[in-house]
């Protein structure tokens, strides 16, 4: 492995040849929170009334329910990229493995959860 | 995990000693210096030497010298050029990486205080080990490579647009003062190649005369290598050159992106 010599550690296990999928998601992700959360805030803005009723309503369109799940899976995938590069910048050995287990787990819950209870509503008797 | 806390045995005694100023020196200064020495088995300690600014040069280069012939013959540290080109005496000069040659004493105000630079290991008193740093950049294979045959009695052509290109990355002394204020490269320097070796790649990259751009390319895309750089521009902030290392970061990465896709 190369680990007798101090050029031989730098080079370790080399290049793992990714990042640049991962650098260039997250500034995706990033782009769209920014235009879905300000299209979420302005819809939520612009409700007659914030009461569960109207709520419900106007999520029932397909409008506001397909940018809402657009909304749901661009949140929870760029929490998922940034939480990994903090992980990865403080935790390191088994328990990076730990927490990235924790952290994919949760963000695909998340996701799941949010996704159904959106469909629930969008897709459920009125 | 990142350890935020010294090991037991690196924390600072307070076991220092004190060398006061010459008698009848009026215009004093006190400078508050990082002593450790690997031979005594004690921890390390800060001595406080006073210096008569009348008869110190102006650097605190110049303070460190005096001490070293006047005061305190122990005091170790790295010096060579005394004129920013070599980057020997790179150290932690109140707060802030930087040379001791070009940072003038008369610009800090009061106790001067000087540590090794940041989170390296260090070989005695103001002397860190660069024996990674210099491996890190032995990595990159910092030299022209090409597959085209090196032309037969004449140099390599460039133009004068293509040759301002590698501008703001040739004057790099890797002094390493860059890399060791950059906190991703204190807690992942095993693998974050620092915004030094960084830079010094980009300057291989940008230049028209190479022709492994690809391969250079290959050899830093690691989330490890290149990515632990989030942009906090404590690099460009203390490059004693005036150098943007974050910028060829930045640079580095569009490349990425552009090959990908």
């Amino acid at each position: 492995m190369g680990a007798g010599t101090e050029l031989g550690r730098v080079r370790g296990l080399g290049a793992a040849k990714d990042g640049v999928h991962h650098w260039w998601l997250q500034r995706v992700t990033a782009v769209g929170n920014l235009i879905l959360m300000l299209w979420f805030v302005l819809s939520l803005v612009r409700l007659p009334s914030l009461d569960y009723a109207s709520v419900v309503l106007w999520l029932r369109q397909p409008v506001a329910a397909v940018p809402m799940l657009l909304l749901i899976v661009s949140v929870f995938w760029h929490l998922r990229l940034g939480v990994q590069v903090l992980i990865e910048d403080y935790v390191h050995g088994a328990p990076r493995v730990l927490a990235m287990l924790a952290l994919n787990f949760y963000a695909l819950a998340g996701a799941a959860a949010a996704v159904f209870a959106v469909l629930k509503i969008a897709l459920g008797a009125a | 995990m990142a350890e935020f806390s010294l090991p037991a045995n690196s924390k600072i005694s307070s076991a220092g000693k004190r060398y006061p100023a010459p008698a009848g020196a009026k215009n004093t200064r006190a400078f508050k210096i990082y002593r450790w020495n690997p031979d005594d088995g004690a921890n390390p300690r800060y001595d406080t030497y006073e210096l008569d600014l009348d008869s110190t040069g102006p650097m605190v280069l110049d303070a460190l010298i005096k001490i070293k012939s006047e005061v305190d013959s122990t005091l170790t540290f790295r010096r060579s050029c005394r004129e920013g080109i070599c980057g020997s005496c790179s150290m932690n000069i109140d707060g802030t990486n930087t040379l001791a040659c070009t940072m003038a004493i008369e610009d800090i105000k009061g106790e001067v205080r000087i540590t090794p630079l940041p989170h390296m290991e260090v070989v005695k008193d103001l002397v860190p080990d660069f024996k990674h740093f210099y491996a890190q950049y032995a990595s990159i294979k910092p030299w022209l490579q090409t597959v085209t045959p090196a032309p037969s009695g004449e140099e390599r052509i460039q133009s004068v647009e293509d040759r301002a290109k590698i501008d703001g990355l040739y004057e790099c002394i890797l002094c390493a003062c860059c890399s060791t204020a950059c906190p991703s490269y204190w807690w992942n320097s095993d693998k974050f190649l620092g915004p030094a070796i960084l830079l010094q790649a980009y300057r291989w990259l940008a230049d028209s005369r190479d022709e492994m751009t690809g391969e250079r390319l290959d050899a830093l895309e690691d989330p490890f290598r290149l990515y632990r750089c989030h942009t906090i521009m404590n690099c460009a902030n203390v490059c004693p050159k005036g150098l943007n290392p974050a910028k060829a970061i930045a640079e580095i990465k569009i490349m990425m992106v552009e090959r990908a896709g």
